[in-house]
């Protein structure tokens, strides 16, 4: 007898159904494939009992396991910080200088420091940290409120003009927008402070401010323009200039008196990991 | 059910074409036809003694002493290195190898090594056949020491092939549990060993069994032991035959003057029973007795010629000489030959040996080649490297005073075994001064220590004056020091400055 054909209706049945014309052939299912089918019931079986499945009017069945993505999370930032160990407890105990002069510390430090750069600082500072217009520079050897290591700790830890009560903070007025001095002597103002950055000015108008900036400026940014990190006033005899190098600029912050905003990291980072920032910072900025 | 086959039993008629393997014979005998596969036919080697057996027992001695007490040899080095003398640390990345360590970055000196194995590999199989099949091979090995294991519980060929026919009884039950026992405790040891070659031997060995041992050492073991059990207890000969691609490339480096295990049919044939005190005249000394076909591990006969099947281990050879001495014939009617030779012989000629021949010649002076050059390349191997990495974000930072500066980092690795300090050397735009955190900066070199077999990022930070600059990128230069050795790498210098003419 020779084989049934699998596609003749005659050796292998119908099902009975017909759709206009075409009829359904009764071959059996493959063997594996119906094997693969019951394999999977008792799969979904075994998985209604060990994983979360069926809803309940309050909640939903839990399964034995007890696996919840929530549960992960909480129990993969433990291990996180059980993996990190040994150099985060030593990052917690040593000092600052310790943590540069010691190479594998500071490899740690550099690490965990540009991770947290990239997630926290870098909207503002970029993320090569060079800042921006109004955005301090954080690579070159300009520092408004101190560049050594706890100098930067400091301000990371308390942020500037923030709403921390020993936030870095100073105003400088807004000599125009508030009406303290006519427009005129801003103007004025402006070549005096070209002048002090070297650059060529109207003498006219510098021996005109002379004594405007003596009366308005020197408070801050001394005497000779040199600037005074305590007060946070930047130095204007440099190149460097927070809001622009040009007259225009700095004619718009004599008048507006701008100053930026920085939030306290005290309250959303641990000790350790600004450590490990100010670390970051400290290392890839130019010597301070 | 078990089918015992009599291999020796004569089948006439059938063979008038020329020879047919006894072996092939009965396979085609117990196997009905129909069915996706052929059933293996059970190969019950006999014991044999001769010159080839012995050898044979020396390698499998000499070969599983190796591999058993390689990871157990000490070897003192400095600091907290591991002193353990042939060690590949996965989780540390290295490899070590008494005096030398390779890094994963020389993978290399592993490729080279490799090449020269299978150099090595090709040389002995145009020479001499497939003697690494025969004698050296993990596989032959294993079954050869399963096989002498079953043979301890089930006696020799003759009382296994009775034992497998008879019915279940005490006897055969405890015979094939003891077998099967062993075979696990051989393997569980083979595997056992094996991770002794990826962590410290000593340690490893007392956290195996408190549990504590890495999963992946677990793992292998488990691996190991299986495959060991399978492949030598149950497959044996089939891995040769179906598994191996090593008999499938041999035939590009064989040719008809490789030595390998050879019927000398030009002595042999016509082969027969030969009654005592009969004329040889007229007649080969082959009296067909079986023997060969007997002791041979893979179930072949080497009557039929080379084939894929044989692993050229002479057993054959050894069993003939026994025949040939009792029945007063020289022996040597299976040996090492060659093909070119028995023909010559068959020609009336005397059988002419060419060990050296262009193949020859090829393989041996590609050994010398590879071989030089690694030897070289150990000798010359320098335990310094450095890569410099410029910051490209931001490619550079003008200071205050109009000076610019660049960021590195310098990745040093130190591969010598003793700590060392590297020294910094910056050559490029004049007045440049180099840096690195949390040290003085200086014009000169700067200095950092780099432990023994590690790699350490550097960070560098070069200031260069503002009027010292005459072009956006200028060339310039790292050149690090340590003990081991001196590597300069050649970096830029970049900045806004504009081209000068």
């Amino acid at each position: 007898m020779s084989e049934p054909d699998a596609n003749d209706p005659k050796d292998v049945g119908t099902t009975g159904h017909e759709w206009d014309g075409i009829r359904e052939l009764d071959n059996p299912l493959p063997r594996w494939w119906l094997y693969v089918f019951y394999a999977c019931i008792v799969f979904a079986i075994g998985y209604w009992v060990a994983m979360p499945a069926w809803p309940t009017l309050t909640g939903y069945t839990k399964g034995i396991l007890h696996r919840s993505d929530r549960g992960q999370v909480v129990s993969d930032l433990q291990d996180l910080n059980r993996i990190r160990g040994a150099e985060g407890r030593m990052l917690r105990n040593a000092s600052l200088q310790q943590i540069e002069a010691d190479p594998r510390l500071q490899a740690y430090a550099l690490a965990v420091g540009q991770s947290v750069f990239g997630d926290n600082c870098a909207t503002c500072h970029g993320t090569g940290g060079t800042g921006g217009k109004g955005y301090a520079n954080l690579r070159d050897d300009v520092w408004l409120w101190g560049g050594t290591l706890q100098d930067i700790q400091h301000t990371i830890q308390v942020g500037v003009r923030s709403d921390n009560p020993q936030a870095r903070s100073t105003i400088m007025p807004g000599f125009g927008k508030d009406q303290i001095l006519p427009a005129t002597q801003i103007d004025d103002l402006t070549e005096y402070v070209v002048a002090l950055s070297g650059r060529k000015a109207d003498a006219a108008a510098v021996q005109r401010a002379t004594p405007i900036f003596q009366a308005n400026c020197v408070v801050c940014h001394g005497a000779t323009g040199l600037g005074d990190q305590v007060k946070g006033a930047p130095n204007l005899t440099d190149k460097e200039w927070l809001y622009g190098p040009a007259r225009e600029d700095i004619r718009g912050q004599i008048w507006n008196g701008r100053g930026g905003v920085m939030p306290t990291w005290q309250a959303r980072l641990d000790p350790e990991t600004i450590k490990a920032l100010a670390v970051y910072v400290h290392a890839n900025a130019a010597g301070k | 059910m078990v089918v015992v086959i009599d291999r020796t039993r004569k089948v006439s008629g059938e063979n008038a074409a020329g020879p047919v393997s006894v072996a092939d014979r009965v396979r085609r005998q117990s196997d009905p036809g129909g069915g996706l596969y052929r059933r293996r036919t059970p190969i019950y080697p006999k014991l044999v003694h001769g010159r080839w057996r012995r050898i044979k027992w020396a390698m499998m001695f000499v070969t599983l002493a190796v591999y058993y007490i390689t990871p157990w040899i000490r070897w003192d080095r400095p600091g907290i290195l591991p002193d353990q003398a042939v060690l590949i640390d996965f989780a540390g990345r290295r490899f070590y190898l008494f005096d030398l360590q390779f890094w994963p970055q020389e993978v290399y000196f592993v490729t080279g090594l490799l090449v020269l194995s299978a150099l090595a590999l090709f040389l002995v199989s145009a020479l001499f056949g497939r003697l690494w099949c025969g004698y050296a091979c993990p596989q032959t090995i294993w079954t050869d020491l399963f096989i002498y294991v079953e043979r301890l519980f089930e006696g020799d060929r003759n009382a296994r092939m009775r034992l497998d026919a008879a019915p279940w009884s005490f006897d055969k039950l405890w015979r094939k549990v003891g077998k099967h026992l062993v075979w696990l405790v051989v393997a569980f040891s083979t595997g056992g060993a094996w991770i002794f070659y990826f962590h410290d031997a000593p340690t490893v060995l007392p956290a195996f069994w408190q549990g504590h041992a890495p999963a992946t050492a677990y793992i292998f073991c488990a691996l190991l032991t299986f495959t060991t059990y399978v492949f030598a207890g149950g497959m044996r000969e089939q891995v040769c035959i179906y598994m191996c691609p090593w008999p499938r490339i041999q035939g590009g480096m064989l040719d008809n003057h490789s030595l390998q295990m050879t019927y000398r049919h030009d002595r042999g044939e016509p082969r027969g029973p030969h009654k005592k005190d009969a004329t040889w005249e007229g007649r080969g000394d082959c009296i067909d007795c079986g023997q060969c076909v007997i002791v041979c591990p893979m179930g072949i006969d080497i009557r039929d010629g080379s084939q894929l099947a044989c692993i050229n281990c002479g057993l054959c050879a050894d069993a003939c000489d026994e025949v040939m001495v009792r029945v007063g014939r020289p022996t040597g009617l299976v040996a090492y030959d060659t093909d070119s030779a028995v023909t010559d012989r068959v020609e009336g000629r005397a059988g002419v040996y060419r060990l050296i021949r262009p193949r020859t010649l090829v393989y041996a002076g590609a050994l010398a080649v590879v071989g030089a050059v690694m030897l070289w390349g150990l000798t010359h191997r320098t335990f310094i490297s450095v890569h410099v990495l410029r910051d490209r974000n931001p490619t550079f930072v003008r200071l205050h005073d109009g000076a610019i500066r660049n960021g590195y980092t310098l990745k040093i690795s130190n591969r010598s075994f003793t700590t060392g300090s590297a020294r910094i050397v910056f050559e490029g735009p004049k007045g440049a001064h180099i840096e690195t955190p949390a040290a003085a900066e200086t014009t000169g070199p700067l200095q950092a220590i780099i432990e023994a077999n590690t790699d350490r990022a550097v960070r560098v930070f070069v200031t260069v004056p503002g009027d010292a600059l005459h072009g956006p990128r200028l060339p310039a230069r790292f050149t690090v020091t340590l003990p081991g050795g001196t590597e300069t790498v050649a970096t830029s210098f970049v900045s806004d400055a504009e081209d000068e003419e």
